[in-house]
C-alpha cells in the first residue's frame, strides 16, 4: 500500500523565498540586498518572512543605486560571499547594465579562469497588467545574447524553488527571471498554476534542463516562463479537436538544452516557439535555428513562432492584449502548424 | 611621515614601475612604423601608461597587504605593481601570451589578479561598485582587510561614484577611495567637465573625510593614505582622497596631445615628481647618488627579467578562447 502523504502547496513567490531560506540556512556566506526586499518582502514577495528570519545584516534594503548595489555584488562574490541581488523589474537594466555584462559577466573569462563570480541576480519580468513600455518586458533574449550569464526562467513553484537552490549554488552569474504573474500574488489576475506542489526538504532542478511539461504525438510546442501555462491552456483545446501538442519548458534560456528540443522535434516533426519576448533576434530564433541545424530532415513544416511583434509594450488593455501571445493564437497557430502538409 | 625605510621603498617602486612603463612604450611602437597600426606588433590594441602617477600607487599601496582588495582603471600598471602584482605575469598578459595574468583574455585593461586581490576595468568609474562590495564582504566575514579604489578625475562625475561614496558611507565600509586628478580626460580638462576646482570636496556630501594632496608629492599621499587605511581597517568608514598628479604621456600610446601645448608638456616634465623625489631623498642623505644607481640598475634588470620572459612564452591555443566562460 503506498503511503499517503499530504501534499503540500505553495505559491511561486512562497516557493523563492523557501528556497533562499534554506540556502542561508545551510550557507552563511549567502545575504541578499536590493530595493524594498527587506521589510516589504520584496514588491513581488520573492524574499517575504526573510527580514524577520535572518535581520538586516543578511536581508539589506539599499538604496535606488543599481550600479553601485549590483557593482557591489560582484565585489563581494570576489571576496567570498554568495550575494543574491534583486534588480526589481528586468526593464531597469539600463541604469546598471555595465555592472552586469560588463563586469560581472566578464571577470571570470577575463580573469583566465581565475576568478569566480557567484552571484544571483533576482528580477521580475512580464506583461499582460497594463503597466506600460518600462515595466512589462521579459528580456531574457537581450541578456542570452551576451556570453557570461547562466539565465533561468522557472514557471511552476516546483521548478522556482529547485532552480533557485541551483542558481545560489552555481559558481557563476545567474540572472534568476520570475513571471509577475506567475508568483501568486493576491493583486494579479489569478493564475491557478502559480500555486503547487513542493517539498519542504532542500532540492536542485538542474540549470541547463527543459522539461517536457505535456507530452504529445502532433507537435511541439518550445516556451518558458508564462507562456507555458498558456501554451498548455492551448494544449487542452486542441486535444478536444485531436491534436496532441508536446510543450517543453525550457526552464533555462542559457544554457538551452538544445538536445531536449531536437529530441522532441524528431518525434513530433513540427515546431513551434511561442515566446513573451520580442519577436526579432531572440530566443524564437535562436530555438529554430537549433532545429534547422540538427534536425532539418525530420521537420514535416516550416518551423513557426509567436512572440510580442517588435514594438514597446502598449498601455492600453485591447492594444496589449493584442500584442502578447493568446491561449487562442496559441492554438490557432498550432492548428495551422499541424495542417500544414 | 613616512621613515626613511619608507621613503626608499616608495622610491625604489616609483622607479621599477618608471622602468616598466617607459620599456613598455618603447616596446609598443615596435611593428608600429612607420605607419601607425594599432592592431600592429608584439603589444596590440591600446596602451594607457602612467608615467608620473608612480607617487600615487607607491604612497598608497605601501600600507596594503595582499588580501586588501584593489581596483583600478584603464591605467593599471602602477598600481598594480605596487600592490604587489608579479611583473612577469603582468608583461606577459599584455603580450597576450599564455603565461600571463588571465591566459591572455583579458589584456592591460582587465587585469585580475587572485594573489593580490587586484582588478580594474576599461570603463570609467565602475571599479568603485566593486570596491564597495569588496569592503562589505570583508565586513560580513569580521575580516580587516580592507578595498582600495583608484579612479581619475573624470570617472567623478559619473553616477557610480556617487552611488559608491553613499553606500560606502551608509554602510560605514573600509574602502578608501583615491581620485588620481591628472588634470585631463582623454583632451577634456578638468576645468571643462567639473563644476568645482577639487574633487575632495565632493566627501563633504556623504559626511566622509575629504583629504587634498596639491602637488604629487609621495610622502604626503604616503601620510593621507595611512591615516585612510587606519580608519578603513578600524571600520570607522571611507575616506576620499584626491591627488593632484601628472599625465607625463598621451592618453594613450599614439595620441597626438594636440589639446595640449608643448609648454605645458615640458612644464610637466620639469616637474616630473620621480626626478624631485629621488632629488630630495638624496638632498636629505636619505639616498646617495651611487644607491640611486642601484635602484635604477636593480629595476632595469628586474623589468629585462619579465619582458624576456614575456616574449618568450608561447601564445595561448586559438581554440582557448572558448574555454572559461562559465566556471
Amino acid at each position: 500500500m503506498a503511503v499517503q502523504t499530504k501534499k503540500r502547496l505553495l505559491t511561486t513567490s512562497k516557493a523563492i523565498s523557501e528556497g533562499i531560506a534554506q540556502e542561508m540556512e545551510r550557507d552563511k556566506t549567502v545575504f541578499v540586498m536590493g530595493e524594498d526586499v527587506g521589510v516589504y518582502g520584496g514588491i513581488f514577495g520573492a524574499t517575504e518572512g526573510l527580514l524577520a528570519k535572518f535581520g538586516p545584516e543578511r536581508i539589506m534594503d539599499t538604496p535606488i543605486s543599481e550600479t553601485g548595489f549590483i557593482g557591489a555584488a560582484t565585489g563581494a562574490a570576489l571576496s567570498g560571499m554568495r550575494p543574491i541581488v534583486e534588480l526589481m523589474f528586468v526593464d531597469f537594466f539600463g541604469v546598471c547594465m555595465d555592472q552586469i555584462y560588463n563586469h560581472m559577466a566578464k571577470i571570470h573569462y577575463e580573469s583566465g579562469g581565475n576568478v569566480n563570480v557567484p552571484v544571483v541576480i533576482t528580477t521580475a519580468i512580464g506583461g499582460g497588467y497594463s503597466d506600460g513600455a518600462q515595466h512589462s518586458q521579459t528580456l531574457y533574449g537581450l541578456f542570452a545574447h551576451l556570453p557570461g550569464m547562466k539565465i533561468v526562467v522557472p514557471s511552476t513553484p516546483y521548478d522556482a524553488k529547485g532552480l533557485m537552490i541551483s542558481a545560489i549554488r552555481d559558481e557563476n552569474p545567474v540572472l534568476y527571471m520570475f513571471h509577475k504573474g506567475l508568483m501568486g500574488l493576491g493583486w494579479m489576475t489569478p493564475n491557478p498554476r502559480a500555486t503547487g506542489e513542493v517539498p519542504e526538504e532542500p532540492y536542485t532542478v538542474p540549470i541547463g534542463k527543459a522539461d517536457v511539461k505535456r507530452s504529445g504525438r502532433d507537435l511541439t510546442i518550445v516556451t518558458v516562463s508564462l507562456m507555458v501555462h498558456r501554451a498548455l491552456d492551448a494544449a487542452d483545446d486542441l486535444a478536444k479537436e485531436g491534436i496532441e501538442a508536446e510543450v517543453l519548458d525550457l526552464r533555462s534560456v542559457i544554457p538551452l538544452d538544445r538536445q531536449a528540443i531536437v529530441e522532441s522535434v524528431r518525434k513530433t516533426r513540427r515546431l513551434l516557439v511561442v515566446d513573451e519576448d520580442y519577436r526579432s533576434f531572440g530566443m524564437t530564433g535562436e530555438v529554430i535555428t537549433s532545429v534547422v541545424e540538427a534536425a532539418f530532415d525530420y521537420l514535416d513544416a516550416p518551423p513557426a513562432r509567436l512572440a510580442l511583434p517588435d514594438v514597446p509594450i502598449p498601455y492600453s488593455r485591447p492594444m496589449e492584449q493584442f500584442v502578447l501571445p493568446s491561449r487562442a493564437a496559441i492554438a490557432a497557430a498550432a492548428r495551422s502548424l499541424a495542417a500544414k502538409k | 611621515m613616512a621613515s626613511k625605510k619608507e621613503q626608499l621603498e616608495m622610491h625604489h617602486q616609483m622607479v621599477r614601475i618608471r622602468i616598466f612603463e617607459e620599456t613598455i612604450q618603447k616596446i609598443y611602437m615596435e611593428g608600429k612604423t612607420p605607419a601607425f597600426d594599432i592592431a600592429a606588433g608584439p603589444i596590440p590594441g591600446e596602451m594607457h601608461l602612467a608615467a608620473g602617477q608612480e607617487p600615487v600607487a607607491a604612497g598608497v599601496c605601501i600600507h596594503l597587504r595582499p588580501s586588501d582588495a584593489v581596483t583600478a582603471t584603464h591605467r593599471p600598471h602602477h598600481v598594480a605593481l605596487a600592490h604587489g602584482m608579479d611583473m612577469k605575469k603582468l608583461a606577459a598578459e599584455i603580450f597576450g601570451k599564455d603565461t600571463g595574468l588571465g591566459h591572455g583574455k583579458g589584456g592591460h585593461m582587465h587585469l585580475f589578479d587572485p594573489v593580490t586581490h587586484f582588478g580594474c576595468s576599461g570603463i570609467i568609474g565602475e571599479g568603485m561598485p566593486t570596491a564597495v562590495g569588496h569592503a562589505l564582504a570583508f565586513k560580513k566575514l569580521g575580516k580587516d582587510d580592507i578595498a582600495v579604489s583608484f579612479f581619475g578625475e573624470g570617472a567623478a562625475n559619473q553616477g557610480s561614484f556617487h552611488e559608491s561614496l553613499n553606500l560606502a558611507a551608509l554602510w560605514d565600509l573600509g574602502v578608501v577611495f583615491v581620485c588620481e586628478d591628472n588634470a585631463w580626460a582623454i583632451s577634456v580638462a578638468k576645468a571643462t567637465a567639473t563644476a568645482i576646482a577639487n574633487n575632495s570636496d565632493r566627501a563633504a556630501a556623504y559626511g566622509i573625510p575629504g583629504v587634498l594632496i596639491p602637488d604629487n608629492d609621495p610622502d604626503a599621499i604616503f601620510e593621507a593614505a595611512r591615516e585612510a587605511v587606519a580608519r578603513a581597517r578600524a571600520k570607522k568608514g571611507p575616506t576620499l582622497i584626491e591627488v593632484k598628479t601628472d599625465r607625463l604621456l598621451g592618453h594613450f600610446e599614439g595620441d597626438p596631445q594636440l589639446y595640449r601645448t608643448k609648454e605645458e608638456m615640458e612644464k610637466l616634465q620639469k616637474r616630473d615628481a620621480l626626478k624631485h623625489y629621488e632629488q630630495q631623498l638624496i638632498k636629505a642623505g636619505t639616498l646617495t647618488t651611487e644607491s640611486a644607481e642601484q635602484v635604477w640598475k636593480a629595476g632595469r634588470a628586474e623589468v629585462d627579467a619579465a619582458i624576456e620572459f614575456a616574449r618568450k612564452s608561447p601564445y595561448p591555443e586559438p581554440d582557448a578562447a572558448l574555454l572559461h566562460v562559465f566556471a
